[in-house]
């Protein structure tokens, strides 16, 4: 059965949950949008939660 | 981490798109939702669950070099941060036994009832970003990866050096757990690989390989690295310098080379084979084979082109344009990062905001109408309360717990004066840490709090807005730095840097006492922004505002808008950039929310975000004439320029008709001249660049060289091209023009710095000799043409650096405010960056970058307001003598004079305030303090660094 939600005007769909994605809803989020970040795996993160530091500031990925 | 915490982002994650329908504005999306068979609600993240749960699985996150459960959550700092039941691999699900996990969790949060749900949800756009997939296992096979257990992959590499990683760091080959002592890396491993249908260059595996080389050489400096490449493309800014200090400072060695294979060699490790430009076979012994595997299209990408319609380049990854590089085939949905062709970090989070930008010029009709405002809790007042603090300190998993003894510093401070609770905690930063933290503050009604864990830089905002939601005012945290300080500079002393972290928790403890609640402030915003340059970059800029409905002026300094793109005539993907020229002209011109000043040049910019006045001089002689501009935002854009190089490979470049620059030629080829296409010509890249006369890559020169002798075979198949180049930097899709100049005939030679082609000119012709490494000899020929491609230089920097206060890096060009997570912002907070002021890059960088700092720029303009940060100098006005030394010496002019009863007297402008301090420290009366760094507390901390018998220590 396919739950339909209260219809939610201003609203944005992110489909992926990497850096990139993250960073779009982040920056539509400041925009004034309601942001749905869609993610297939358990935690959003993308490869970038793989990465030990980053160059060139060794900056902890997270 | 952020996006967990914003009430306006709904994370739905474990979730597949099943369908999309309907127009821009009003987009219908079908999704299902996997079951995590274990409730959000209730999971505390404890990790019970995963230790007692009895199949082990192989740790994807990991890359498979360790094990996991099926109940697992990837890493402790995942968000959502709720572990989850791999239903593939679970007992219970697959076979109905087990459910150990059931009785084990306290909370009561596994829940196998659960079944997947289906659910629509209404959105004005859509922003796919799926990311990156993995290239093809064939294309591994050949290097014996998966029949050698010490051939791994960059990910996998990146895994072995990474704290978090199955060797909690530690460099070890997995065959027999022994350090490396030779180390090999291949590059162009599933890239410009036509053997897996992969044409195209992956543009990131090259600093990626670099920066893996050098972490592991600080792991290990003994361990001696090569790496096998075609060409280095390390194009992006600042990115030759680390190759440079990759070779000379850590000795890593770069072979120019193609690897033919890698076998076992039983007891030696692996034997790599590889061949040489001058026909050479050689073979080497490693201990470790690291392939430098490029980013495929996403696994799903056919998937989501059905799903919504998109359409796919023939390599899978999104198909766009040049002139408009985010917005796929269908209106509406634009895409970001890997998924629109292989990236880096930075321009992935470019793009991110620039799509963000197109998303919010297309539905600013919806704007604001949608979103959640995030409440907190009435600020407690503690003006009256004694001390209450709480101590966490944190682990950072082994980060800082490897080194620390942590839990003794947790002890250190039982007893101190006003210390009610401490603790220690795995990771501070993580969502539950968060919840524990509030929980405490309210069970023990804490009104300081000391986190001895990062560096502020990191985390603090984070903890600052948990003290918000746990209703404390977000000043009354002091962070202490356990881990820069401590755990990784005395890395090989755990018991001094033990002794350290106690000394410096004291510290913060002492400081903590004496903290404040700082008022939050806000100024309001001019809605509009002034534009600094108005070619292609400042122009789309100015379009994206205006889309957004705000309104910009733009300031040209010559008399026509196009800036360097008025030069340019077409590019590699065969696009008209008149065209596109006229066009985005004709818009900015009809647009009534953009004002173009041509001829015209910023005078003075003074005021602080939100609230700019700037004045800009217009005309010259008599005819000019002064205007002063209120504006909330600044977006530079002030461009560059083809580099005139004097010396050109080490030499004085010699006069001649018949040496031109690439962009010469391309006015050339496009023109109408029977015979402008030459019969030969010899192309020189970094012709002035890369440590000849500029110190930098320009990025877009190969491609131009590349795009340029397609057009001369074009128009005469019988010239004879020749390219001599150092590495060939056509990344990304460019790379399929590279191969087709090469099928047409078009012959490519590399040279070095140490070996330069020389260049003699007469008055009638001129030669080129060059060392042709295949041959083996010397050539010399005479060309009809010699083409230089000299790189770009930056224009007026340096004086609008010091207008606007903001810094431009060593070669001139304006340095962003973070080059991983903030390309397109500048320190100064109201002041954004974009086009060729920020770096030298291709067209359609230079168009995604402009509309980034649209969207970055249009972010005060739509809240209306800006929030000054708490922490900020005050002056009091007694003991002020007005010598206005704090105002001359603010590098923000953020100290102006006033006059109280008519004395001078210096007062902060807030907004404009950085918190450096500089201010305070020279005053000579001590008039000046620093809210949250006042004389009073630094000294508590300088007299609790020597108090360890004192009272306010131990007992």
């Amino acid at each position: 059965m396919a739950k339909k939600s209260a219809k939610r005007e201003g609203a944005v769909m992110v489909l992926g949950g990497g850096v990139a994605g993250v960073q779009a809803a982040l920056d539509l989020t400041e925009l004034g949008f309601y942001v749905y970040l869609v993610e297939k795996s358990a935690a959003i993160g993308g490869a970038m939660a793989q990465l030990d530091k980053t160059f060139p500031t060794n900056d902890c990925s997270l | 981490m952020e996006a967990g915490r914003s009430p306006n982002i709904e994370i739905l994650s474990n979730a597949d798109l099943l369908g999309l329908e309907g127009k821009p504005g009003d987009f219908t999306a079908k999704l299902r939702l996997r079951p995590r068979y274990i409730d959000a609600d209730k999971c505390t993240a404890c990790g019970l669950c995963t230790k007692y749960c009895p199949k082990h699985l192989t740790d994807s996150y990991n890359e498979g070099l360790d094990i996991t459960r099926p109940i697992h959550i990837d890493y402790p700092q995942a968000v959502p941060a709720t572990y989850f039941i791999d239903p593939s691999a679970c007992m219970h699900i697959q076979h109905g036994t087990c459910k150990i996990c059931v009785p084990v969790c306290r909370s009561r949060a596994i829940d196998f009832s659960q079944k997947p749900t289906e659910r629509e949800i209404s959105v004005g756009a859509v922003i796919v970003a799926p990311g990156f997939g993995r290239v093809p296992d064939e294309a591994l096979e050949k290097y014996s990866y998966g029949k050698h257990p010490d051939v791994v992959t960059s990910l996998e590499f990146e895994r072995l050096l990474n704290p978090s990683g199955p060797f909690q760091g530690e460099v070890r080959c997995l065959s027999d757990k022994r350090h490396p002592r030779k180390i090999a890396f291949i590059q162009c491993v599933g890239s410009r690989d036509l053997g897996c249908d992969n044409g195209y260059c992956s543009s990131v595996c090259c600093m990626y390989a670099i920066k893996e080389a050098m972490v592991a050489k600080e792991h290990d400096p003994d361990c001696e690295i090569t790496i096998y490449y075609m060409d280095l493309r390390t194009q992006g800014k600042d990115f030759d310098a680390a190759r440079t200090r990759a070779e000379e400072q850590f000795g890593i060695r770069f072979v120019r080379s193609r690897v033919a294979e890698v076998v076992d060699w039983g007891e030696n490790g692996l034997k790599l084979t590889y061949s040489t430009l001058d026909g050479g076979h050689h073979f080497e012994q490693f201990d470790m084979v690291v392939l430098s595997v490029g980013l495929d299209a996403p696994a799903d990408a056919k998937k989501i082109a059905d799903m919504t319609g998109i359409e796919l380049n023939s390599f899978d990854f999104a198909s766009t344009s040049t002139f408009a590089p985010l917005e796929t085939t269908v209106k509406g949905i634009t895409v970001a990062g890997a998924f629109q062709g292989p990236k880096d970090i930075p321009e992935s989070v470019t793009q991110s905001s620039a799509a963000a930008a197109l998303a919010s010029g297309l539905i600013k009709a919806q704007r604001n109408k949608g979103i959640v405002v995030k409440d907190y809790p009435e600020e407690v007042d503690i003006a009256d309360e004694e001390p209450r603090i709480g101590v966490f300190v944190c682990h950072c998993g082994i980060n800082i717990g490897g080194v620390v003894d942590v839990p003794g510093v947790d002890q250190s401070v039982e007893g101190m004066e006003g210390v009610v609770y401490h603790t220690d905690s795995l990771y501070s930063c993580s969502q539950d840490a968060q919840e524990v933290l509030k929980e405490k503050i309210r069970e023990y009604k804490l009104n300081r709090v000391v986190i001895a864990a990062c560096s502020p830089r990191t985390h603090e905002p984070l903890f600052q807005e948990t003290l918000r939601d746990a209703g404390l005012n977000r000043c009354l945290i002091e962070m202490v730095n356990i881990r820069d300080q401590c755990s990784w500079v005395h890395a090989n002393e755990p018991d001094a840097a033990t002794e350290k972290s106690k000394d410096l928790v004291r510290m913060g403890v002492a400081k903590a006492r004496l903290l404040k609640p700082l008022p939050e402030q806000t100024v309001p915003v001019t809605k509009s922004a002034l534009v600094i340059g108005g070619g292609i970059a400042g122009m789309t800029a100015a379009l994206s505002l205006a889309e957004q409905g705000f309104s910009s002026v733009i300031v040209e300094r010559n008399a026509k808008l196009g800036g360097h793109l008025l030069d340019t005539r077409y590019t590699i993907t065969g696009g008209n950039t008149a065209d596109l020229l006229k066009d985005v002209t004709a818009r900015v011109k009809k647009n009534k929310l953009v004002t173009v000043l041509t001829g015209s040049e910023l005078v003075n910019t003074s005021g602080f975000v939100g609230n700019f006045t700037s004045v800009v001089k217009s005309g010259s002689g008599k005819k000019a004439r002064e205007q002063t501009i209120d504006h909330g935002v600044v977006i530079v854009a002030t461009g560059a320029r083809p580099h005139a190089p004097e010396k050109v490979l080490g030499r004085k470049l010699p006069a001649s008709k018949k040496i031109i620059t690439q962009l010469e030629l391309e006015q050339r080829l496009a023109g109408r001249a029977k015979n402008r296409a030459p019969g030969s010509v010899v192309m020189i890249q970094c012709a002035g660049s890369r440590g000849d006369d500029l110190n930098y890559c320009s990025k877009s020169c190969c491609i131009d060289a590349v795009k340029n002798a397609l057009k001369i075979k074009e128009i005469n198949p019988d010239s004879q091209v020749v390219i001599l180049y150092r590495d060939l930097r056509t990344y990304g899709f460019a790379e399929e023009y590279y191969r087709k100049a090469r099928e047409l005939g078009v012959i490519f030679v590399p040279y070095s710095l140490a070996d330069p082609p020389r260049l003699g000119a007469t008055s009638r012709k001129v030669e080129v000799t060059y060392d042709d490494p295949i041959l083996g000899e010397e050539v010399t020929i005479a060309p009809d043409l010699v083409v230089l491609s000299v790189g770009m230089v930056p224009e007026g920097t340096e004086e609008l650096s010091q207008m606007l206060k903001i810094p431009v890096n060593a070669d001139k060009f304006f340095l962003e405010a973070h080059v991983k997570l903030r390309p397109v912002e500048m320190p100064v907070s109201g002041v954004y960056l974009c086009g060729l002021a920020h770096s030298p890059k291709p067209l359609d960088e230079i168009i995604v970058q402009a509309q980034a700092a649209a969207a970055k720029a249009a972010m005060p303009l739509v809240k209306g307001e800006v929030a000054v940060e708490p922490i900020v100098s005050h002056v009091n006005e007694d003991a002020c003598i007005g010598c206005s030394l704090c105002a001359s010496l603010c590098p923000y002019q953020a100290i102006e004079m006033i006059k109280v009863d008519k004395k001078r007297k210096a007062r902060t402008i807030v907004a404009s305030c950085k918190a450096c301090g500089i201010c305070a420290s020279h005053c000579p009366t001590f008039a000046i303090s620093m809210g949250g760094f006042t004389n009073d507390q630094i000294q508590a901390q300088i007299d609790a660094f020597g108090a360890v018998d004192d009272a306010g220590a131990k007992e």
